[in-house]
């Protein structure tokens, strides 16, 4: 039984990964502008439909489609966070909710009624593969997907830290009326900030359009999923939305494998529960007023 | 014959941020119908003194005892309760509430009625000259009407004990002396304040007591005479010719 | 708000029910229904207005105390034969229990904002979660009440189309009247000045913590009587239904809309929301395109937040009062 073990733990480090992608992407909105996106999911979903229309279109794999699929994210989350988000900045919190709810049930409007409410997948022969790596048994559909996934990880980590832009950010989020004294041109900056964010959720969403079954209503676990992560890894620590994903992804993969998925899924709002009420800052966040 | 026991015994409060120390050691008392008054250069640590007193901090050391009783642990609400009551430095208006709904929330403590809390309020609003504005929204008042509600808010509740903090910033030489008469007034009832300036002339005028604050310690404390001739004063404080507001 | 003002807008709110109670009259069952479903959302809005409005906590977790008014409610008729009436009772006091024992959490802990509302999520998806798992409740296979015995209505609870609209009906008035009332008195001074600014009110002696719970507690029980009068209604518990978040977001919809913080904008935001729902589950069943109630939801919240963030009744309800004022003698 220890290749089951080990092939089902590995299946949820793979998974987590790409967890860990969306969850960053809200932690990046968190982080730099005190944002929070509870339309996330929607975004995951929408990344989601991009790949399935890629690949029913064009007849491309979803790890293909990556790129044109970041690209298009990036736009909508700039778009969004200049036309939009942006005013509700300096709002009250419940404000900010009641927006982002506003636009999940406008995204999930639209997949609806472009898409119907039926379960969509792609059922292309590369979803089935598997490979053998270190006698462990891989989706390859999960591999690709974390391996993309920690590209873009990395490449996101890298502009952070030594592009201009990427420093221009991380000083808007050590310090936001700071940043604005300086001159940062702010907007701008938290737009693409924004658009990063939803490009980590969408790309993250058509790495998994292989993996799940592409429908509307995906989006609710999925914001519910980011959140946890968020919330036990740390609001804004990137290090927190990567450790926090891999760890759902393998308790996910583990209890679904041992105890009834229903356990599994109380097992994280449990955890949730314990560190929003005992450690808000989560591992690896920074304690905050 | 034993002196009464003072109406507000300070001891020793100390208060630690991570790395930074705001408060050291500071002890003083305040005899019961006395006006006290706490000076200093900005950052002294003025507020964070009446922030424990007032129980919105707790002390990293030391305690405050409020006749007789310790005031460790308790909350805001119920040192209020006890007799405490304090304005803020930045004053926090309840602005979308009228000004009479405003003190009618300080006034619904000691009052068992809402008829009874509205003539307590109302009373207070006419003490201080607020009377006649009772039904404007709070947030459409000028910041001296502003310093006045806030005033206002804190008497309804009916303290012993009125801990005020810069009150008389941003007000003209005018109406800080109707500030200061109504303040006398109230003191003259059998009201003890204390409260925290900038500017020594206020305090000269009607201070009993003064204790100078300097980088979280007190320094010193006498008679306003005596402490505006102390040299360690006059080199800490005044001597960097601080006239603020005026 | 002055002694004319008030008692315009209480002649108002009189005609606006009486109106609302000679409607079966001269209408269809049909239109009865949506009418109930109004009168509930308006209901199930009021008492999350309460805590939105007055108090100002967001929770998206309210659907827990619908469902576990509506299982204590089902559970106590049909497994313990008790009267529906008990059931209430019980689910009601359940769902005060549970919310003060989340909002004594949330505050003693001082989760704020966000996390506050995530908390509120995580406990309702916990208690969602639990009840799918639970066999004694029926678990993910449902709850079922059976056919109503031959027994007067108001003992059984259980009665037609109308029966349910004057139910609901009644309590948009309890609640309508009863808000109103807290809000005059020294509860709603409290609860408006915590509002405003918390700090300030507890150093002028409001007991803050005490009275947000308070808030919560009645809010929670408010919303678990309409959940037990919605599952005599329906019939059938399901706890994805009863409890989800789907619920939770669907019923704030209508104060949002409406007016959070004022006491007929759920009614009114209840109004808007319930037929554009009608109309797209229409438009579902005859035309094959999904979504279009929430799409309008999203548009229209979207819309409210950015240029009325205070609800379209505000602004409506000022044009009255100085059409009003034009017209009467002072």
């Amino acid at each position: 039984m220890y290749s089951l073990y080990a092939n089902v733990i590995a299946g949820g480090v793979l998974i987590g990964i790409v967890y860990a992608l969306i969850a960053l992407g809200l932690t990046i909105m968190f982080g730099v502008m005190r944002v929070v996106n509870f339309a996330h999911g929607e975004l995951v979903v929408l990344g989601m439909y991009i790949g399935y229309l890629l690949w029913l279109s064009l007849d491309i794999t979803p790890v293909m489609a990556v790129p044109l699929s970041a690209i298009i994210m990036f736009c909508v989350g700039y778009v969004l966070q200049i036309g939009l988000i942006n005013r509700f900045i300096r709002r009250p919190h419940h404000a900010q909710f009641i927006l982002f709810i506003g636009l999940a049930l406008i995204i999930t409007g639209i997949h609806m009624l472009v898409f119907g409410p039926d379960a969509r997948s792609i059922a292309d022969p590369s979803s089935f593969e598997t490979y053998e790596v270190f006698g462990l048994r891989l989706d390859a559909v999960r591999l690709y997907g974390a391996a993309v996934a920690l590209v873009m990880i990395a490449l996101l980590l890298l502009f952070l830290r030594y592009s201009s832009t990427g420093s221009a950010i991380r000083a808007a989020a050590d310090n936001q009326t700071g940043a604005q004294a300086i001159g940062l041109r702010v907007n701008r900056l938290y737009a693409v900030t924004a658009g990063i964010g939803v490009a980590c959720a969408g790309v993250a969403g058509t790495l998994i359009s292989p993996i799940f079954d592409t429908q509307p209503y995906l989006a609710g676990e999925l914001t519910l999923l980011a959140f946890i992560i968020v919330i036990i890894g740390g609001m804004g620590s990137l290090m927190g939305a990567l450790v926090g994903g891999i760890l759902i992804g393998v308790s996910e993969s583990v209890a679904a494998l041992l105890i009834n998925p229903a356990m599994k899924a109380m097992f994280s709002y449990g955890l949730m529960i314990l560190v929003l009420l005992l450690r808000p800052q989560g591992l690896f966040g920074v304690k905050q007023r | 014959m034993s002196q009464p026991k003072p109406l507000l015994q300070v001891q020793g409060i100390t208060k630690r941020f991570s790395g930074l120390t705001a408060v050291s050691q500071v002890s003083f008392d305040v005899p019961e119908g006395k006006i006290m008054g706490l000076i200093g250069p900005n950052g002294a640590g003025k507020t964070t003194c009446f922030q424990m007193i007032a129980g919105a901090m707790k002390p990293t050391q030391g305690s405050v005892v409020f006749d007789g009783r310790s005031l460790d642990g308790l909350n805001p609400e119920e040192i209020c309760e006890l007799g405490i009551a304090r304005t803020f430095q930045v004053v926090r208006p309840l602005q979308e509430m009228t000004v009479l709904d405003n003190a009618m929330v300080g006034a619904l403590l000691r009052a068992p009625s809402l008829d009874e809390a509205r003539d307590l309020a109302a009373s207070t609003l006419d003490q201080i000259g607020l009377g006649a504005k009772k039904d404007i929204l709070a947030m459409h008042l000028t910041l001296p009407d502003r310093k006045m509600l806030e005033l206002a808010k804190a008497l309804a509740t009916q303290p012993r004990l009125l801990l005020l903090d810069e009150v008389m910033a941003g007000l003209r030489p005018t109406e800080a002396d109707e500030v200061i008469a109504v303040l006398r007034k109230l003191n003259g009832e059998g009201l003890t304040i204390v409260l925290v300036e900038h500017v020594m002339r206020i305090l000269m005028s009607i201070a009993d007591h003064v204790a100078v604050l300097h980088h979280g310690e007190l320094i010193t404390q006498g008679t306003p005479e005596a402490v505006t001739r102390d040299p360690r004063v006059i080199e800490s404080y005044l001597g960097k010719g601080a006239k603020h507001g005026h | 708000m002055n002694n004319a003002t008030t008692r315009m807008w209480g002649g108002l709110a009189i005609a606006f029910f009486a109106i609302m109670a000679f409607l079966p009259v001269v209408t269809s069952d049909s239109i009865i229904a949506v009418l109930t479903l109004i009168m509930m959302f308006a209901f199930f809005g009021q008492a999350w207005n309460l805590m939105m409005g007055y108090v100002g906590q967001l929770s998206l977790g309210h659907g827990l105390y619908i469902g576990l008014g509506a299982y204590a409610c089902a559970v106590s008729v049909g497994t313990f034969g008790l009267s529906p009436w008990l059931g209430i009772l019980i689910g009601a006091v359940i769902s005060a229990v549970v919310g003060a024992f989340v909002a004594w959490l949330g505050f003693r802990f001082a989760v704020k904002g966000i996390y506050f509302t995530l908390l509120t999520i995580a406990v309702a998806e916990l208690g969602r979660l639990s009840f799918e798992n639970w066999s004694f409740v029926g678990g993910n296979a449902g709850y079922f009440l059976r056919v109503a015995q031959d027994t007067h209505p108001l003992l059984s609870l259980r009665g037609g189309t109308t029966f349910y609209y004057f139910c609901f009906l009644v309590l948009s008035i309890l609640g309508f009247w009863g808000t109103a009332l807290l809000i005059r008195s020294r509860l709603g001074y409290f609860w408006r000045a915590i509002r405003e600014d918390e700090d300030a009110a507890r150093a002028i002696g409001v007991r803050a913590l005490r009275l947000k719970i308070l808030a919560v507690m009645i809010s929670a029980a408010m919303t678990s009587v309409g959940g037990s009068f919605y599952a005599l209604l329906s019939g059938s518990l399901f706890p994805d239904t009863m409890m989800g978040m789907r619920f939770s977001i669907e019923i704030i919809i209508a104060p949002i809309i409406g007016g959070m913080g004022t006491l007929f904008g759920p009614i009114i935001g209840a109004f808007f929301v319930i037929p554009i729902n009608e109309i797209s589950n229409h438009a579902a069943q005859s035309m094959g395109i999904f979504g279009l109630n929430t799409l309008i939801y999203g548009v229209l919240i979207l819309m409210v937040i950015v240029f009325l963030p205070d609800g379209i009744w505000p602004p409506v309800a000022k044009r009255i009062e100085r059409w009003m004022k034009g017209g009467a003698s002072s």
